[in-house]
């Protein structure tokens, strides 16, 4: 299949690996977080780290959007839910998510009326269907999806609509790189950037990374050759002793990110001065609400959510493996307690958290292809 | 799930620090580790660990914990499974139920426990399905395709030659008895296409929004002959696995068919009646291991129905398995793995592996298998999970369908 295949190649691949191992320094291991849960399905989805040598380890960062809801918010979510006069849309990742009282799949099956969406915009095909109802729409993700959810409430406000409404729970991606940066726990040799989230903001957001922190940046593609490619880059950088934002991800990410996409997301969405993330806690100015000038738009302001903290279960150790501390395996629950049908923690819920893409994809003995291997004898 | 403690969010609590207590949590974390807080095993032999203690606790014995019935339970994967082995098998416990075959198989008790006469000692199936699909119309078929297909097939893969069905109906008020006419005509036309007969049935009609429009169930008995019986516990290392042409026709067509993605493609159903294809299969490859329909959860279900039952591992190989391009298309938008994506008219066997090239070249000499395939293999190493080998040249796990990505597909 044309715009598949060629970026799934196995002789590209094997190519590349050597090259990789080739850069590797005898004796020297590399950390490189992909931020993106995106990436992580890929890596996994593909068995990519069958690629790598031993001495390079990818850690999951904390870039999947419905891992990152925390069970307060999820709780929200189900109370505004059963309002008889409600109907939540939401995106079918969300559904599995566990509240306290568990999920919109459960509330559902009990007569809850949740509608599963491909696009916010079918929440305003809802809207009009049901005039006497109000279509709540369940807002989550980066910037990726911020400018879809801000799109549709420009729609919903030019068609005049006044039964549909947005419960806003977008968060922002620079304010968790830095804590991640900023962690005295972690040692990274490099970023994998998230691509989709690059395509509306670009790539400059991430200078501060090389600047600063001196770590390079790539920004990377979703196909297993793009983060092959750019784990490569990545190894060039670091074995040339430079520290850079690169964009490996040209064919769809310009530098600038896109100026439409981000207009429509400052027109309706404004910064938060806090929120809550699953797992890590309250992070200031990492979150989006709806502005003044939409209020009549907001589920919050329409409705009253009871906006209570829920700790995460004791045993849960999400918070761990978003910030890439843990390793999906090692969180007590994982895999016995905490399985994809029934799990404890969002990173066991979304495909793209690295416990459910670990648990689904890569729970098994791995061999390396022969060209992963570092040659002997380099100096 | 218990809830935690809660307490009211503050601005107060707007602060910044989050990375600064993974340390703290860390050192809570019940793992061996020596005082320098380096891993006391290599990583790999930890990790080892860690997945046998999972293949420990995916073999215990499984607990429906929801409270309600939830879509999922009707997917065809794993919590399908979990609903049948803790409420029907525990309940319904006998010898021709537990090997959760296709079709149960039972030999015909002389009357009264006498001599043996006509039929006595004879070898049959038995199976039901219930149908339903939405919407009941669709590119290739119709419910009633599927209804006299899904239980000729039934029969067919556990070996047995199909011979009558019984055809229930439950109605709803208001549905056009045109439709009704449409259905039981493709009935019709489909078991004589099949060679079977539907000899009994049963209608019932409920109130308008009891029901979506038109269910059917139907039930089969075939013969099975009177040697040589197949189940997916027979398959053992070295033996090949096949598919008889491109899958996932089925689910996409239907996803498509609503309407609801506005997504447009040329697919068409595989609903088509098995049993001609397998009776030409079991003629001429000896040794048939083990047949089984890719319905719900797909040719992954399978694959993890055979690496369970067999107690072997399962290796196949990605660009080996047919999927039409339209259907990879439509999955690669929505975030589906074909693998998963259910066809109606498509077997997956089981054969020794020095007969795979004469199974496939029988199966490629029917219409309904042009497109078969060897897909892979059953290996000895990691019994129990199914691995792919990608396009892309890594590997990766097969596991059961969690969740329901198309509901009512058949």
């Amino acid at each position: 299949m044309r715009f598949v295949d060629e970026f799934r190649d196995a002789d590209k691949a094997r190519a590349l690996a050597a090259k990789i191992a080739a850069l590797c320094e005898p004796g020297r291991t590399y950390q490189f977080m992909e931020v993106c849960g995106g990436h992580t399905h890929t890596i996994y989805k593909h068995g990519l780290e069958d690629y790598l040598p031993e001495a390079i380890t990818l850690v999951h960062g904390p870039g999947c959007p419905v891992c990152v809801i925390p069970m307060g918010r999820v709780d929200d979510a189900m109370h505004l839910a059963a309002n008889p006069d409600v109907i939540m849309t939401s995106f079918g990742d969300m559904m599995r998510v566990p509240g306290s009282r568990g999920s919109f799949l459960d509330a559902k099956a009990e007569g809850t009326d949740i509608r599963m969406v491909y696009s916010p915009l079918d929440s305003l095909k809802i809207a009009r269907q049901n005039p006497d109802k109000q279509v709540v729409f369940m807002a989550i993700g980066f910037e990726t999806t911020a400018p879809s959810t801000a799109m549709t409430m420009l729609r919903a406000r030019s068609a005049g609509l006044a039964n549909f409404s947005v419960f806003c729970n977008h968060v922002t991606i620079i304010p968790a790189i830095k804590a991640i940066l900023d962690s005295p726990d972690l040692r990274l040799d490099g970023f994998i950037g998230p691509g989709h989230v690059s395509t509306v903001i670009g790539c400059r957001p991430y200078e501060f990374i090389a600047r600063d922190y001196r770590r390079p940046v790539v920004v990377a593609g979703f196909e297993p050759l793009d983060i092959l490619q750019s784990i490569y880059l990545l190894m060039l950088q670091l074995s040339a002793g430079r520290c850079a934002v690169e964009n490996q991800y040209s064919r769809v990410v310009p530098w600038d990110g896109n100026v439409v996409a981000l207009r429509a997301i400052g027109q309706t969405m404004e910064l938060r001065p806090y929120f809550e993330w699953r797992g890590l806690g309250v992070i200031s100015h990492s979150a989006l609400r709806v502005r003044d000038a939409f209020a009549a738009m907001d589920a919050e302001r329409l409705f009253s959510v009871p906006g209570v903290r829920v700790a995460d279960p004791k045993a849960c150790q999400c918070g761990e493996v978003l910030k890439g501390v843990l390793k999906p395996w090692e969180c007590k629950v994982f895999g016995t307690a905490c399985t994809p049908e029934t799990p404890i923690g969002t990173c066991m819920v979304s495909p793209e958290g690295a416990c459910a893409a670990y648990y689904n994809y890569g729970r098994m003995n791995r061999n390396r292809v022969p060209e992963a291997t570092v040659p002997a004898g380099r100096p | 799930m218990t809830a935690g403690q809660t307490d009211h969010a503050g601005g107060d609590q707007a602060s910044s620090g989050w990375i600064a207590g993974a340390p703290r949590s860390r050192d809570h974390a019940e793992r061996p580790e020596n005082p320098a807080g380096q891993p006391s095993l290599p990583v790999s032999d930890r990790e080892r660990q860690v997945l046998d203690r999972i293949d420990r606790a995916r073999r215990r014995r499984p607990r429906v914990r929801e409270e309600r019935i939830t879509m999922a339970h009707g997917a065809g994967g794993k919590a399908t499974q979990t609903l049948i082995e803790a409420v029907f098998l525990d309940a319904f416990r006998n010898p021709l139920l537990e090997p959760l075959e296709d079709a149960a198989q039972f030999r015909v008790p002389a009357p009264g426990g006498g001599v043996a006469d006509g039929l006595a000692g004879a070898r049959l199936a038995l199976t039901t399905d219930s149908y339903v699909v939405s919407p009941l119309f669709f590119p290739g078929g119709s419910i009633g395709d599927l209804a006299v297909n899904g239980t000729v097939n039934d029969l067919s893969v556990s070996g047995a030659t199909p011979l009558y069905l019984t055809a229930g109906f439950i109605l709803e008020e208001g549905f056009p008895v045109a439709d009704l006419l449409r259905v039981v005509e493709s009935m019709r036309a489909a078991a004589a296409v099949a060679g079977v007969s539907i000899v009994t049935g049963d209608t019932k009609v409920v109130q308008r929004g009891k029901a979506d429009g038109c269910y059917i169930n139907t039930a089969g008995v075939g013969v099975l002959p009177a040697d040589g019986s197949l189940g997916v516990a027979r398959a053992q290392p070295g033996d090949a696995i096949l598919v008889s042409g491109p899958i996932g026709d089925h689910g996409i067509t239907i996803m498509l068919a609503r309407g609801e993605l506005d997504i447009e493609a040329d697919t068409v159903s595989d609903t088509a009646p098995l049993n001609d294809l397998v009776a030409c299969l079991r003629r001429q490859v000896p040794g048939v291991r083990a047949m089984r329909d890719a319905t719900r959860g797909g040719v992954a279900t399978i694959l993890n129905e055979i690496a369970r039952a067999a107690g072997a591992g399962v290796l196949v190989t990605e660009d080996a398995i047919p999927v039409r391009p339209e259907v990879r298309g439509a999955c690669e938008l929505l975030g589906i793995d074909p693998m998963y994506v259910a066809c109606e008219g498509r077997l997956v066997a089981v054969v020794p592996g020095p007969s795979a090239s004469l199974a496939v070249e029988t199966l490629r000499a029917h219409p309904l298998g042009a497109e078969a395939a060897v897909i892979g293999s059953v290996v000895a190493d990691q019994p129990g999970i199914v691995r792919l080998r990608t396009a892309f040249g890594g590997t990766r796990i097969v596991d059961m369908l969690v969740g329901d990505p198309l509901p009512r597909i058949c």
